[in-house]
């Protein structure tokens, strides 16, 4: 990784403007050129160092709910309960974890009362229990990383 | 500001129209503009609101931390008591490598964890040495503790809204 993309990943995780040009008012203040900060943020995406550029959404104050379930899961069934979990649309992302609750999911449903709907579908089709957690306070969301 | 704001279709068309990222090109909520056939004002002054009202966390980069050498991703998880849940969630939310803290509900006798918080480092054992930080934070507040990594993922998709 170069100087450039070093100064554009510890400078850019949040704050970018909002103005007319806004990548010219951000390499300012990383004292980059506005050409140096596209090209080195299309590298950075390219190269899947970045997942993403722009806005991040607050699921939950888009109307929708959001949940984090865990599931426990014998070894035996675990891969035909994960393809279960995972035709649901609404699950998010889906994570194998070194737990006797082994699998862990987040449920992002637009309509608040699908979730209970789905949570009792996944039930019923899997036959095991879902342990359901969302979030009742959030103290810290980001992430700031170095490099 | 930390109330609620009712979204309209325009808005729902500009989150749709941004939430995989912004165009790299030296206008973007020009472009954004011109694809909805809306004015750069009116995309720019809501996306200012959408700031101002939290359901944009905010504007920038997301690294991916696998990436960049953090493979080790542990869900530490706490069992403090809910009356210093809250304190407690504020100081281990301010360490710099925590990336989500949240209070979630214990499901007893199963699970008896309430506070969790998301620890990266670039090996185990820089996890570990992290968590044990947070445990002597917590001092005698911390019960009973875990770590959980994550050793496969297997459904990765970003939130979306529908359409």
């Amino acid at each position: 990784m170069n100087d450039t993309e070093r100064t554009i990943i510890n400078g850019l995780q949040g704050g970018f403007p909002v103005c007319e040009r806004p990548f010219l008012a951000a390499a300012e203040r990383l004292g980059l050129s506005e050409e140096a900060l596209i090209d080195g943020l299309r590298g950075l995406l390219d190269a899947g160092v970045l997942s993403r550029f722009g806005p991040m959404y607050h699921a939950e104050r888009l109307g929708g709910a959001l949940s984090l379930v865990a599931m426990e899961i014998p070894a035996a069934d675990f891969e035909q309960i994960a393809g279960q979990v995972n035709a649901f649309p609404e699950v998010a992302h889906n994570y194998a974890r070194d737990h006797t609750f082994n699998m862990w999911f987040v449920l992002a449903t637009e309509k608040p009362e699908r979730k209970t709907e789905i949570l009792d579908e996944i039930e019923r089709i899997t036959g095991y229990r879902v342990y359901d957690m969302p979030k009742l306070t959030e103290y810290f969301v980001g992430l700031r990383l170095d490099v | 500001m930390d109330g609620m704001i009712t979204l309209d279709e325009t808005d729902r068309r500009i989150i749709r129209e941004t939430q995989a990222g912004l165009p790299l090109v030296p206008r973007p909520y020009h472009a954004v503009a011109e694809k909805l056939g809306l004015s750069a004002d009116e995309v720019m002054a809501r996306i200012e609101d959408l700031l101002d009202y939290g359901v944009i966390r905010r504007i920038g980069a997301v690294p991916n931390h696998y990436r960049l050498g953090y493979t080790a991703n542990g869900m530490t998880v706490w069992d403090v008591p809910d009356e210093q849940v809250d304190a407690l969630g504020e100081l281990i939310g301010a360490l710099d490598y925590v990336s989500h803290c949240y209070h979630r509900p214990r499901h007893l006798p199963d699970w008896p964890y309430n506070l969790f918080a998301m620890v990266h480092g670039r090996s185990r054992d820089e996890v570990e040495s992290k968590a044990e930080t947070i445990a002597g934070l917590l001092g005698e507040h911390n019960r009973a503790h875990a770590i959980l990594y994550s050793i496969r993922i297997l459904k990765k998709t970003g939130l979306r809204i529908g359409d």
